[in-house]
Protein backbone atom coordinates (compact mmCIF):
# COMPACT_ATOMS: atom_id res chain seq x y z
CA UNK A 1 0.00 0.00 0.00
CA UNK A 2 2.01 2.89 -1.27
CA UNK A 3 -0.13 5.62 0.24
CA UNK A 4 0.57 4.15 3.62
CA UNK A 5 4.28 4.10 3.51
CA UNK A 6 4.76 7.50 1.98
CA UNK A 7 2.41 9.55 4.04
CA UNK A 8 3.42 8.41 7.46
CA UNK A 9 2.28 11.35 9.56
CA UNK A 10 4.73 13.34 11.61
CA UNK A 11 4.16 11.99 15.03
CA UNK A 12 4.83 14.38 17.83
CA UNK A 13 4.40 14.21 21.55
CA UNK A 14 1.31 16.43 21.42
CA UNK A 15 -2.12 14.88 21.62
CA UNK A 16 -5.60 15.61 22.82
CA UNK A 17 -5.94 16.49 26.48
CA UNK A 18 -6.62 13.51 28.70
CA UNK A 19 -8.23 13.78 32.05
CA UNK A 20 -6.45 12.80 35.23
CA UNK A 21 -2.79 13.46 35.79
CA UNK A 22 -2.31 11.88 39.18
CA UNK A 23 -1.36 8.21 39.40
CA UNK A 24 0.71 6.89 36.52
CA UNK A 25 -0.29 9.61 34.03
CA UNK A 26 1.77 8.04 31.32
CA UNK A 27 0.16 4.63 31.58
CA UNK A 28 -3.28 6.08 31.86
CA UNK A 29 -2.74 8.24 28.82
CA UNK A 30 -1.60 5.24 26.80
CA UNK A 31 -4.63 3.28 27.92
CA UNK A 32 -7.06 6.07 27.05
CA UNK A 33 -5.45 6.42 23.66
CA UNK A 34 -5.60 2.70 22.96
CA UNK A 35 -9.24 2.46 24.07
CA UNK A 36 -10.76 2.99 20.59
CA UNK A 37 -8.91 -0.07 19.33
CA UNK A 38 -10.74 -2.31 21.78
CA UNK A 39 -14.00 -3.02 19.87
CA UNK A 40 -12.03 -4.13 16.83
CA UNK A 41 -9.64 -6.08 19.01
CA UNK A 42 -12.44 -7.91 20.81
CA UNK A 43 -14.14 -8.85 17.52
CA UNK A 44 -10.87 -10.05 16.04
CA UNK A 45 -9.94 -12.08 19.09
CA UNK A 46 -13.36 -13.69 19.51
CA UNK A 47 -14.27 -14.37 15.90
CA UNK A 48 -10.96 -14.69 14.09
CA UNK A 49 -8.17 -15.63 16.48
CA UNK A 50 -10.59 -17.82 18.46
CA UNK A 51 -11.59 -20.04 15.54
CA UNK A 52 -7.98 -20.27 14.36
CA UNK A 53 -6.92 -21.47 17.80
CA UNK A 54 -9.88 -23.82 17.93
CA UNK A 55 -8.95 -25.07 14.47
CA UNK A 56 -5.45 -25.90 15.69
CA UNK A 57 -7.02 -27.77 18.60
CA UNK A 58 -9.73 -29.89 16.96
CA UNK A 59 -7.43 -30.84 14.10
CA UNK A 60 -5.84 -33.16 16.65
CA UNK A 61 -9.11 -34.70 17.86
CA UNK A 62 -11.61 -37.14 16.40
CA UNK A 63 -14.55 -34.73 16.75
CA UNK A 64 -17.57 -35.81 14.71
CA UNK A 65 -20.62 -33.97 13.53
CA UNK A 66 -23.21 -36.33 14.95
CA UNK A 67 -23.48 -38.65 17.88
CA UNK A 68 -20.91 -38.52 20.59
CA UNK A 69 -20.50 -35.37 22.63
CA UNK A 70 -17.04 -36.35 23.77
CA UNK A 71 -14.09 -36.23 21.46
CA UNK A 72 -10.64 -37.43 22.29
CA UNK A 73 -7.16 -36.32 21.48
CA UNK A 74 -5.67 -38.39 18.68
CA UNK A 75 -2.37 -36.63 18.02
CA UNK A 76 -1.25 -36.59 14.43
CA UNK A 77 -3.68 -39.35 13.44
CA UNK A 78 -5.76 -37.07 11.18
CA UNK A 79 -2.69 -35.90 9.32
CA UNK A 80 -1.40 -39.44 8.96
CA UNK A 81 -4.79 -40.47 7.57
CA UNK A 82 -4.75 -37.53 5.18
CA UNK A 83 -1.42 -38.35 3.63
CA UNK A 84 -2.53 -41.92 3.02
CA UNK A 85 -5.91 -40.86 1.70
CA UNK A 86 -5.98 -40.92 -2.08
CA UNK A 87 -8.88 -38.51 -2.18
CA UNK A 88 -6.81 -36.02 -0.17
CA UNK A 89 -3.77 -36.37 -2.41
CA UNK A 90 -6.07 -35.97 -5.40
CA UNK A 91 -7.43 -32.76 -3.87
CA UNK A 92 -3.90 -31.44 -3.25
CA UNK A 93 -2.98 -32.15 -6.86
CA UNK A 94 -6.15 -30.54 -8.21
CA UNK A 95 -5.61 -27.49 -6.00
CA UNK A 96 -2.13 -27.15 -7.47
CA UNK A 97 -3.44 -27.50 -11.02
CA UNK A 98 -6.25 -25.04 -10.32
CA UNK A 99 -3.88 -22.49 -8.78
CA UNK A 100 -1.19 -22.74 -11.43
CA UNK A 101 -3.61 -22.73 -14.36
CA UNK A 102 -6.02 -20.08 -13.21
CA UNK A 103 -3.95 -17.80 -11.02
CA UNK A 104 -0.29 -17.99 -12.01
CA UNK A 105 -0.83 -18.51 -15.73
CA UNK A 106 -4.36 -17.33 -16.45
CA UNK A 107 -5.23 -14.28 -14.37
CA UNK A 108 -1.69 -13.03 -14.10
CA UNK A 109 -0.69 -13.26 -17.76
CA UNK A 110 -4.02 -12.17 -19.15
CA UNK A 111 -4.16 -9.29 -16.66
CA UNK A 112 -0.71 -8.11 -17.71
CA UNK A 113 -1.54 -8.50 -21.40
CA UNK A 114 -4.75 -6.51 -21.02
CA UNK A 115 -3.04 -3.78 -19.02
CA UNK A 116 -0.24 -3.36 -21.54
CA UNK A 117 -2.62 -3.38 -24.51
CA UNK A 118 -4.66 -0.75 -22.71
CA UNK A 119 -1.63 1.52 -22.63
CA UNK A 120 -1.73 1.73 -26.43
CA UNK A 121 -5.39 1.25 -27.28
CA UNK A 122 -7.84 4.00 -28.11
CA UNK A 123 -9.93 5.35 -25.29
CA UNK A 124 -13.38 3.94 -26.20
CA UNK A 125 -12.03 0.42 -26.62
CA UNK A 126 -10.07 0.72 -23.39
CA UNK A 127 -13.12 1.86 -21.46
CA UNK A 128 -15.39 -0.78 -22.94
CA UNK A 129 -13.00 -3.66 -22.27
CA UNK A 130 -12.29 -2.40 -18.77
CA UNK A 131 -16.00 -2.20 -18.00
CA UNK A 132 -16.72 -5.75 -19.21
CA UNK A 133 -13.77 -7.34 -17.44
CA UNK A 134 -14.50 -5.49 -14.21
CA UNK A 135 -18.18 -6.44 -14.34
CA UNK A 136 -17.13 -10.09 -14.36
CA UNK A 137 -15.10 -9.37 -11.23
CA UNK A 138 -17.76 -7.41 -9.34
CA UNK A 139 -20.53 -9.99 -9.90
CA UNK A 140 -21.31 -12.14 -6.85
CA UNK A 141 -19.37 -15.40 -6.80
CA UNK A 142 -22.45 -17.60 -7.15
CA UNK A 143 -23.79 -15.64 -10.11
CA UNK A 144 -20.41 -15.94 -11.82
CA UNK A 145 -20.62 -19.67 -11.14
CA UNK A 146 -24.02 -19.96 -12.85
CA UNK A 147 -22.96 -17.92 -15.85
CA UNK A 148 -19.92 -20.10 -16.42
CA UNK A 149 -21.94 -23.24 -15.74
CA UNK A 150 -24.27 -22.23 -18.55
CA UNK A 151 -21.29 -21.44 -20.72
CA UNK A 152 -19.59 -24.81 -20.30
CA UNK A 153 -22.61 -27.13 -20.18
CA UNK A 154 -23.14 -29.68 -22.92
CA UNK A 155 -25.92 -27.60 -24.41
CA UNK A 156 -24.18 -24.33 -23.53
CA UNK A 157 -22.62 -21.47 -25.42
CA UNK A 158 -19.10 -22.86 -25.78
CA UNK A 159 -20.29 -25.98 -27.55
CA UNK A 160 -22.61 -23.92 -29.72
CA UNK A 161 -19.61 -21.91 -30.88
CA UNK A 162 -17.51 -25.02 -31.41
CA UNK A 163 -20.30 -26.56 -33.49
CA UNK A 164 -20.53 -23.44 -35.56
CA UNK A 165 -16.78 -23.58 -36.17
CA UNK A 166 -17.24 -27.28 -36.95
CA UNK A 167 -14.88 -28.25 -34.15
CA UNK A 168 -15.58 -31.25 -31.93
CA UNK A 169 -17.65 -30.32 -28.93
CA UNK A 170 -17.78 -32.18 -25.64
CA UNK A 171 -19.36 -32.11 -22.22
CA UNK A 172 -16.72 -29.91 -20.59
CA UNK A 173 -18.01 -30.14 -17.04
CA UNK A 174 -17.84 -33.90 -17.30
CA UNK A 175 -14.66 -34.56 -19.22
CA UNK A 176 -12.43 -31.70 -18.08
CA UNK A 177 -14.11 -30.13 -15.06
CA UNK A 178 -10.88 -28.79 -13.55
CA UNK A 179 -10.13 -26.96 -16.80
CA UNK A 180 -13.63 -25.51 -16.87
CA UNK A 181 -13.47 -24.22 -13.30
CA UNK A 182 -9.98 -22.85 -13.93
CA UNK A 183 -11.28 -20.89 -16.88
CA UNK A 184 -14.16 -19.72 -14.75
CA UNK A 185 -11.71 -18.42 -12.18
CA UNK A 186 -9.73 -16.63 -14.89
CA UNK A 187 -12.95 -15.03 -16.13
CA UNK A 188 -13.83 -13.90 -12.66
CA UNK A 189 -10.43 -12.85 -11.32
CA UNK A 190 -8.51 -11.26 -14.21
CA UNK A 191 -9.83 -7.77 -13.47
CA UNK A 192 -7.82 -7.57 -10.26
CA UNK A 193 -4.51 -8.28 -12.03
CA UNK A 194 -5.50 -5.92 -14.80
CA UNK A 195 -6.09 -3.09 -12.31
CA UNK A 196 -2.86 -3.76 -10.42
CA UNK A 197 -0.79 -3.87 -13.62
CA UNK A 198 -2.49 -0.84 -15.14
CA UNK A 199 -1.56 1.16 -12.05
CA UNK A 200 2.01 -0.17 -12.19
CA UNK A 201 2.46 0.51 -15.91
CA UNK A 202 1.15 4.03 -15.54
CA UNK A 203 3.97 4.73 -13.12
CA UNK A 204 6.71 3.88 -15.61
CA UNK A 205 8.08 7.18 -16.93
CA UNK A 206 7.26 7.67 -20.62
CA UNK A 207 10.80 8.86 -21.41
CA UNK A 208 12.29 5.48 -20.65
CA UNK A 209 10.14 3.46 -23.04
CA UNK A 210 10.36 6.15 -25.71
CA UNK A 211 14.15 6.25 -25.46
CA UNK A 212 14.28 2.49 -25.89
CA UNK A 213 11.93 2.74 -28.83
CA UNK A 214 14.07 5.35 -30.58
CA UNK A 215 17.11 3.16 -29.95
CA UNK A 216 15.30 0.48 -31.93
CA UNK A 217 14.43 -1.99 -29.18
CA UNK A 218 11.63 -4.25 -30.34
CA UNK A 219 8.36 -4.55 -28.46
CA UNK A 220 9.27 -7.89 -26.98
CA UNK A 221 12.69 -6.68 -25.85
CA UNK A 222 11.24 -3.56 -24.28
CA UNK A 223 8.78 -5.73 -22.38
CA UNK A 224 11.47 -8.13 -21.19
CA UNK A 225 14.28 -5.71 -20.37
CA UNK A 226 12.46 -2.58 -19.28
CA UNK A 227 8.82 -3.05 -18.39
CA UNK A 228 8.96 -6.32 -16.48
CA UNK A 229 11.97 -5.39 -14.30
CA UNK A 230 10.33 -2.06 -13.46
CA UNK A 231 7.07 -3.60 -12.31
CA UNK A 232 8.56 -6.69 -10.67
CA UNK A 233 7.27 -5.74 -7.25
CA UNK A 234 3.74 -5.40 -8.50
CA UNK A 235 4.14 -8.80 -10.13
CA UNK A 236 5.19 -10.30 -6.81
CA UNK A 237 2.34 -8.68 -4.91
CA UNK A 238 -0.19 -9.63 -7.53
CA UNK A 239 0.94 -13.25 -7.69
CA UNK A 240 0.71 -13.57 -3.92
CA UNK A 241 -2.76 -12.05 -3.66
CA UNK A 242 -4.07 -14.01 -6.63
CA UNK A 243 -2.75 -17.26 -5.24
CA UNK A 244 -4.21 -16.62 -1.79
CA UNK A 245 -7.56 -15.76 -3.32
CA UNK A 246 -7.52 -18.82 -5.57
CA UNK A 247 -6.60 -21.17 -2.73
CA UNK A 248 -9.83 -20.28 -0.97
CA UNK A 249 -12.26 -20.44 -3.91
CA UNK A 250 -15.28 -22.48 -2.87
CA UNK A 251 -18.55 -21.07 -4.19
CA UNK A 252 -17.51 -20.93 -7.83
CA UNK A 253 -16.56 -24.61 -7.97
CA UNK A 254 -19.45 -25.65 -5.76
CA UNK A 255 -21.98 -24.07 -8.11
CA UNK A 256 -20.38 -25.37 -11.29
CA UNK A 257 -19.52 -28.97 -10.40
CA UNK A 258 -19.89 -29.61 -6.64
CA UNK A 259 -16.32 -30.93 -6.92
CA UNK A 260 -17.42 -33.71 -9.21
CA UNK A 261 -17.82 -35.76 -11.17
CA UNK A 262 -16.08 -38.31 -9.01
CA UNK A 263 -13.85 -35.75 -7.33
CA UNK A 264 -12.37 -34.59 -10.63
CA UNK A 265 -12.64 -30.94 -9.65
CA UNK A 266 -12.47 -31.33 -5.89
CA UNK A 267 -9.94 -28.82 -4.62
CA UNK A 268 -8.94 -28.67 -0.96
CA UNK A 269 -11.74 -26.38 0.26
CA UNK A 270 -14.35 -28.70 -1.28
CA UNK A 271 -12.61 -31.77 0.08
CA UNK A 272 -12.55 -30.19 3.52
CA UNK A 273 -16.25 -29.42 3.31
CA UNK A 274 -17.13 -32.93 2.18
CA UNK A 275 -15.17 -34.59 4.96
CA UNK A 276 -16.56 -32.33 7.67
CA UNK A 277 -20.22 -32.34 6.61
CA UNK A 278 -21.03 -35.15 4.24
CA UNK A 279 -18.82 -37.62 6.11
CA UNK A 280 -19.36 -35.94 9.50
CA UNK A 281 -15.64 -36.04 10.28
CA UNK A 282 -15.15 -32.56 11.71
CA UNK A 283 -11.76 -33.43 13.18
CA UNK A 284 -10.45 -34.73 9.88
CA UNK A 285 -11.94 -31.87 7.88
CA UNK A 286 -10.34 -29.41 10.26
CA UNK A 287 -6.94 -31.06 9.92
CA UNK A 288 -7.20 -30.44 6.18
CA UNK A 289 -8.34 -26.88 6.91
CA UNK A 290 -5.30 -26.38 9.13
CA UNK A 291 -2.99 -27.48 6.33
CA UNK A 292 -4.71 -25.03 3.98
CA UNK A 293 -4.37 -22.32 6.61
CA UNK A 294 -0.65 -23.04 7.01
CA UNK A 295 -0.07 -22.80 3.26
CA UNK A 296 -2.01 -19.53 3.28
CA UNK A 297 0.01 -18.25 6.23
CA UNK A 298 3.24 -19.08 4.42
CA UNK A 299 2.16 -17.13 1.34
CA UNK A 300 1.00 -14.33 3.58
CA UNK A 301 4.45 -14.06 5.20
CA UNK A 302 6.14 -13.95 1.80
CA UNK A 303 3.68 -11.25 0.77
CA UNK A 304 4.55 -9.15 3.84
CA UNK A 305 8.22 -9.59 3.03
CA UNK A 306 7.58 -8.24 -0.46
CA UNK A 307 5.72 -5.24 0.90
CA UNK A 308 8.57 -4.45 3.24
CA UNK A 309 11.17 -4.39 0.46
CA UNK A 310 8.95 -2.03 -1.44
CA UNK A 311 9.00 0.64 1.25
CA UNK B 1 11.64 14.71 -47.34
CA UNK B 2 14.36 15.08 -44.73
CA UNK B 3 15.45 12.00 -42.79
CA UNK B 4 14.04 13.53 -39.68
CA UNK B 5 10.49 13.96 -40.97
CA UNK B 6 10.63 10.49 -42.45
CA UNK B 7 11.51 9.12 -39.06
CA UNK B 8 8.65 10.93 -37.35
CA UNK B 9 6.37 9.68 -40.13
CA UNK B 10 7.31 6.06 -39.65
CA UNK B 11 7.10 6.39 -35.88
CA UNK B 12 3.67 7.93 -36.17
CA UNK B 13 2.36 5.34 -38.60
CA UNK B 14 3.87 2.58 -36.54
CA UNK B 15 2.15 4.02 -33.53
CA UNK B 16 -1.25 4.09 -35.20
CA UNK B 17 -0.90 0.53 -36.49
CA UNK B 18 0.10 -0.56 -33.01
CA UNK B 19 -2.98 1.16 -31.69
CA UNK B 20 -5.13 -0.76 -34.15
CA UNK B 21 -3.52 -4.04 -33.11
CA UNK B 22 -4.05 -3.22 -29.44
CA UNK B 23 -7.68 -2.31 -30.09
CA UNK B 24 -8.24 -5.56 -31.95
CA UNK B 25 -6.64 -7.60 -29.16
CA UNK B 26 -8.71 -5.91 -26.48
CA UNK B 27 -11.92 -6.29 -28.44
CA UNK B 28 -11.28 -10.01 -28.88
CA UNK B 29 -10.84 -10.49 -25.13
CA UNK B 30 -13.84 -8.27 -24.43
CA UNK B 31 -15.99 -10.39 -26.77
CA UNK B 32 -14.93 -13.59 -25.01
CA UNK B 33 -15.60 -12.09 -21.59
CA UNK B 34 -18.91 -10.78 -22.83
CA UNK B 35 -20.44 -14.13 -23.82
CA UNK B 36 -21.50 -15.29 -20.33
CA UNK B 37 -22.76 -11.78 -19.56
CA UNK B 38 -24.75 -11.75 -22.78
CA UNK B 39 -26.34 -15.04 -21.78
CA UNK B 40 -27.70 -13.67 -18.53
CA UNK B 41 -29.02 -10.49 -20.15
CA UNK B 42 -30.69 -12.23 -23.09
CA UNK B 43 -32.08 -15.15 -21.10
CA UNK B 44 -33.69 -12.92 -18.55
CA UNK B 45 -36.05 -11.50 -21.19
CA UNK B 46 -36.45 -14.75 -23.13
CA UNK B 47 -39.60 -16.79 -22.61
CA UNK B 48 -37.84 -19.98 -23.71
CA UNK B 49 -34.41 -19.48 -22.25
CA UNK B 50 -31.95 -22.36 -22.24
CA UNK B 51 -28.24 -22.56 -21.67
CA UNK B 52 -26.83 -20.92 -24.75
CA UNK B 53 -26.55 -17.37 -25.96
CA UNK B 54 -29.29 -16.75 -28.49
CA UNK B 55 -31.65 -14.06 -29.56
CA UNK B 56 -34.76 -14.21 -27.33
CA UNK B 57 -37.85 -15.89 -28.79
CA UNK B 58 -39.70 -12.72 -28.07
CA UNK B 59 -39.12 -10.09 -25.46
CA UNK B 60 -40.96 -10.70 -22.24
CA UNK B 61 -40.80 -9.55 -18.66
CA UNK B 62 -42.50 -12.74 -17.44
CA UNK B 63 -39.30 -14.02 -15.86
CA UNK B 64 -39.00 -10.93 -13.71
CA UNK B 65 -42.70 -11.11 -12.95
CA UNK B 66 -42.34 -14.69 -11.79
CA UNK B 67 -39.45 -14.07 -9.42
CA UNK B 68 -40.45 -10.75 -7.90
CA UNK B 69 -42.31 -12.35 -5.02
CA UNK B 70 -41.63 -12.32 -1.29
CA UNK B 71 -40.46 -15.92 -1.21
CA UNK B 72 -38.07 -15.89 -4.10
CA UNK B 73 -36.65 -12.40 -4.16
CA UNK B 74 -37.65 -9.92 -1.49
CA UNK B 75 -37.03 -11.97 1.63
CA UNK B 76 -33.56 -13.18 0.56
CA UNK B 77 -32.59 -9.68 -0.54
CA UNK B 78 -33.80 -8.25 2.74
CA UNK B 79 -31.80 -10.91 4.58
CA UNK B 80 -28.75 -10.01 2.51
CA UNK B 81 -29.29 -6.37 3.32
CA UNK B 82 -29.60 -7.01 7.08
CA UNK B 83 -26.55 -9.27 7.13
CA UNK B 84 -24.29 -7.18 4.94
CA UNK B 85 -25.57 -3.82 6.11
CA UNK B 86 -25.20 -4.74 9.79
CA UNK B 87 -21.78 -6.26 9.31
CA UNK B 88 -20.58 -3.34 7.16
CA UNK B 89 -21.71 -0.84 9.76
CA UNK B 90 -19.92 -2.77 12.48
CA UNK B 91 -16.81 -3.11 10.34
CA UNK B 92 -16.60 0.55 9.41
CA UNK B 93 -17.21 1.84 12.93
CA UNK B 94 -14.69 -0.53 14.51
CA UNK B 95 -12.15 0.11 11.75
CA UNK B 96 -12.44 3.90 12.05
CA UNK B 97 -12.05 3.76 15.83
CA UNK B 98 -9.10 1.41 15.62
CA UNK B 99 -7.38 3.28 12.82
CA UNK B 100 -7.36 6.58 14.71
CA UNK B 101 -4.83 5.80 17.45
CA UNK B 102 -2.81 3.72 14.99
CA UNK B 103 -2.55 6.66 12.65
CA UNK B 104 -2.17 9.45 15.20
CA UNK B 105 -0.19 8.28 18.22
CA UNK B 106 3.19 6.73 18.44
CA UNK B 107 3.35 3.50 20.36
CA UNK B 108 5.62 0.52 20.53
CA UNK B 109 2.62 -1.70 19.84
CA UNK B 110 1.62 -0.06 16.55
CA UNK B 111 4.05 -1.92 14.35
CA UNK B 112 3.41 -5.43 15.67
CA UNK B 113 -0.34 -4.77 15.60
CA UNK B 114 -0.28 -3.53 12.02
CA UNK B 115 1.89 -6.41 10.90
CA UNK B 116 -0.55 -8.86 12.47
CA UNK B 117 -3.42 -7.11 10.73
CA UNK B 118 -1.62 -7.25 7.39
CA UNK B 119 -0.92 -10.92 7.97
CA UNK B 120 -4.58 -11.55 8.74
CA UNK B 121 -5.79 -9.75 5.59
CA UNK B 122 -4.40 -12.52 3.44
CA UNK B 123 -5.38 -15.59 5.46
CA UNK B 124 -7.80 -17.84 3.57
CA UNK B 125 -11.04 -17.38 5.50
CA UNK B 126 -12.51 -20.40 3.73
CA UNK B 127 -10.13 -22.61 5.67
CA UNK B 128 -11.49 -21.67 9.08
CA UNK B 129 -15.18 -22.10 8.28
CA UNK B 130 -15.33 -25.68 9.55
CA UNK B 131 -13.94 -24.77 13.00
CA UNK B 132 -16.11 -21.64 13.07
CA UNK B 133 -19.13 -23.85 12.48
CA UNK B 134 -18.07 -26.20 15.29
CA UNK B 135 -17.42 -23.26 17.60
CA UNK B 136 -20.76 -21.61 16.78
CA UNK B 137 -22.57 -24.86 17.59
CA UNK B 138 -20.88 -24.88 21.02
CA UNK B 139 -21.76 -21.29 21.90
CA UNK B 140 -25.25 -21.35 20.34
CA UNK B 141 -24.53 -18.78 17.68
CA UNK B 142 -25.24 -21.17 14.83
CA UNK B 143 -28.19 -20.18 12.64
CA UNK B 144 -28.39 -16.68 14.11
CA UNK B 145 -28.17 -13.45 12.16
CA UNK B 146 -26.09 -11.76 14.86
CA UNK B 147 -23.52 -14.54 14.92
CA UNK B 148 -23.13 -14.37 11.16
CA UNK B 149 -22.90 -10.57 11.30
CA UNK B 150 -20.15 -10.74 13.94
CA UNK B 151 -18.18 -13.24 11.93
CA UNK B 152 -18.60 -11.28 8.70
CA UNK B 153 -17.38 -8.13 10.43
CA UNK B 154 -14.40 -9.88 12.01
CA UNK B 155 -13.38 -11.44 8.72
CA UNK B 156 -13.51 -8.10 6.92
CA UNK B 157 -11.94 -6.04 9.71
CA UNK B 158 -8.23 -6.62 9.02
CA UNK B 159 -8.48 -5.25 5.51
CA UNK B 160 -10.83 -2.46 6.59
CA UNK B 161 -8.47 -1.33 9.37
CA UNK B 162 -5.53 -1.46 7.02
CA UNK B 163 -7.29 0.63 4.33
CA UNK B 164 -8.77 3.03 6.85
CA UNK B 165 -5.42 3.69 8.52
CA UNK B 166 -3.81 4.42 5.19
CA UNK B 167 -6.54 6.85 4.21
CA UNK B 168 -6.33 8.48 7.64
CA UNK B 169 -2.57 8.95 7.32
CA UNK B 170 -3.31 11.17 4.34
CA UNK B 171 -5.27 13.66 6.48
CA UNK B 172 -2.89 16.36 7.83
CA UNK B 173 -2.63 16.59 11.56
CA UNK B 174 -2.60 20.39 11.95
CA UNK B 175 -6.37 20.83 12.04
CA UNK B 176 -6.77 18.38 14.87
CA UNK B 177 -3.99 20.00 16.82
CA UNK B 178 -5.97 23.21 16.76
CA UNK B 179 -9.03 21.33 18.00
CA UNK B 180 -7.00 19.65 20.75
CA UNK B 181 -5.82 23.04 21.95
CA UNK B 182 -9.46 24.03 22.18
CA UNK B 183 -10.03 21.03 24.42
CA UNK B 184 -11.66 18.58 21.99
CA UNK B 185 -11.25 14.92 22.83
CA UNK B 186 -9.91 12.25 20.48
CA UNK B 187 -13.38 11.01 19.72
CA UNK B 188 -14.66 14.50 18.94
CA UNK B 189 -11.79 15.28 16.61
CA UNK B 190 -12.18 11.91 14.90
CA UNK B 191 -15.88 12.45 14.22
CA UNK B 192 -15.88 16.17 13.52
CA UNK B 193 -12.58 16.65 11.72
CA UNK B 194 -10.84 13.52 10.48
CA UNK B 195 -13.73 11.45 9.13
CA UNK B 196 -15.36 14.29 7.18
CA UNK B 197 -11.99 15.07 5.59
CA UNK B 198 -11.52 11.48 4.48
CA UNK B 199 -15.04 11.00 3.10
CA UNK B 200 -13.94 9.23 -0.09
CA UNK B 201 -11.75 6.90 1.97
CA UNK B 202 -14.62 5.97 4.27
CA UNK B 203 -16.81 5.44 1.20
CA UNK B 204 -14.28 3.07 -0.30
CA UNK B 205 -13.97 1.02 2.89
CA UNK B 206 -17.76 0.89 3.26
CA UNK B 207 -18.53 -0.07 -0.30
CA UNK B 208 -15.69 -2.54 -0.51
CA UNK B 209 -16.76 -4.33 2.68
CA UNK B 210 -20.38 -4.38 1.58
CA UNK B 211 -19.62 -5.72 -1.88
CA UNK B 212 -17.38 -8.46 -0.51
CA UNK B 213 -20.08 -9.63 1.90
CA UNK B 214 -22.94 -9.31 -0.58
CA UNK B 215 -21.22 -11.74 -2.90
CA UNK B 216 -20.03 -14.10 -0.19
CA UNK B 217 -21.59 -17.51 -0.41
CA UNK B 218 -19.61 -19.76 1.93
CA UNK B 219 -20.07 -17.89 5.22
CA UNK B 220 -23.90 -17.77 5.27
CA UNK B 221 -24.01 -21.21 3.65
CA UNK B 222 -22.15 -22.60 6.66
CA UNK B 223 -23.45 -20.49 9.51
CA UNK B 224 -27.16 -20.21 8.67
CA UNK B 225 -29.51 -23.19 8.48
CA UNK B 226 -33.10 -21.91 8.40
CA UNK B 227 -34.28 -21.22 4.83
CA UNK B 228 -36.13 -18.08 5.97
CA UNK B 229 -32.88 -16.47 7.05
CA UNK B 230 -30.89 -17.23 3.92
CA UNK B 231 -29.44 -14.31 1.97
CA UNK B 232 -29.67 -14.17 -1.81
CA UNK B 233 -26.20 -15.67 -2.29
CA UNK B 234 -27.44 -18.97 -0.85
CA UNK B 235 -31.12 -18.92 -1.84
CA UNK B 236 -30.18 -18.64 -5.52
CA UNK B 237 -29.26 -22.35 -5.36
CA UNK B 238 -32.94 -23.12 -4.86
CA UNK B 239 -33.42 -22.65 -8.58
CA UNK B 240 -31.52 -25.88 -9.01
CA UNK B 241 -32.48 -27.83 -5.94
CA UNK B 242 -36.11 -28.13 -5.13
CA UNK B 243 -38.02 -26.74 -8.05
CA UNK B 244 -37.54 -29.65 -10.40
CA UNK B 245 -36.82 -28.41 -13.87
CA UNK B 246 -34.54 -25.42 -13.88
CA UNK B 247 -36.19 -22.27 -15.14
CA UNK B 248 -33.14 -20.68 -16.69
CA UNK B 249 -34.93 -17.49 -17.61
CA UNK B 250 -35.95 -16.96 -14.01
CA UNK B 251 -32.48 -17.84 -12.78
CA UNK B 252 -31.06 -15.21 -15.12
CA UNK B 253 -33.60 -12.63 -14.01
CA UNK B 254 -32.82 -13.31 -10.35
CA UNK B 255 -29.08 -13.08 -11.04
CA UNK B 256 -29.60 -9.64 -12.51
CA UNK B 257 -31.74 -8.40 -9.63
CA UNK B 258 -29.25 -9.76 -7.12
CA UNK B 259 -26.15 -8.38 -8.87
CA UNK B 260 -27.40 -4.90 -9.68
CA UNK B 261 -26.79 -3.30 -6.24
CA UNK B 262 -23.11 -4.22 -6.11
CA UNK B 263 -22.49 -3.13 -9.69
CA UNK B 264 -24.13 0.23 -8.98
CA UNK B 265 -22.08 0.64 -5.80
CA UNK B 266 -18.89 -0.16 -7.66
CA UNK B 267 -19.70 2.39 -10.37
CA UNK B 268 -20.43 4.93 -7.65
CA UNK B 269 -17.07 4.68 -5.92
CA UNK B 270 -15.03 4.24 -9.08
CA UNK B 271 -16.55 7.45 -10.44
CA UNK B 272 -15.79 9.32 -7.28
CA UNK B 273 -12.21 8.21 -7.21
CA UNK B 274 -11.47 8.84 -10.86
CA UNK B 275 -11.60 5.66 -12.88
CA UNK B 276 -11.85 2.07 -11.78
CA UNK B 277 -8.27 2.01 -10.63
CA UNK B 278 -8.76 3.09 -7.05
CA UNK B 279 -9.16 -0.34 -5.52
CA UNK B 280 -6.37 -1.80 -7.58
CA UNK B 281 -4.13 0.99 -6.42
CA UNK B 282 -5.23 0.59 -2.83
CA UNK B 283 -4.35 -3.08 -2.73
CA UNK B 284 -1.28 -2.65 -4.83
CA UNK B 285 1.13 -2.82 -1.92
Amino acid sequence: MTAASHHAPVKGPSGPPTSGTTAGPHLRRSLTRALPVSPALILLLLFLAGPIGYCAYIAFTDLQLTGQAESSFVGFENFRTAFQDEAFLNAVWLTLVFTVLSSLIGQNTLGLALASLMQRASKPVRTLTGAIVITAWVLPEVVAGFLLYAFFRREGTLNAILDWLQLPSQNWLFTLPILAVSFANVWRGTAFSMLVYSAALNEIPKEITEAAQVDGASGRRRMWHITLPMIRRSIGTNLMLNTLQTLSVFGLIWVMTRGGPGGKSQTLPLFMYEQAFQNSLIGYGTAVALLLLLVGALFSLVYMRLLRTEV
Amino acid sequence: MTPRTRMTRTLASRRSSRRLAADAGLLAVAAAFCLPLAWVLLSSVDSHADLRVKAPDGLTLDNFDAILTDDITFTPLLNSLILCGGATLLTVVCAALAAYPLSRFRSRLNRPFLLTILFATSLPITAIMVPVYALFVQVDLIDTMQGTIFFFAASQLPFAIWLMKNFMDGVPKELEEAAWTDGASSLQSLIRIVLPLMGPGVAVVTVFSFVMMWGNFFVPFMLLLTPDQMPASVSINEFFGNRGMVAYGQLAAFSIVYSTPVILLYVLISRRLGGGFALGGAVKG
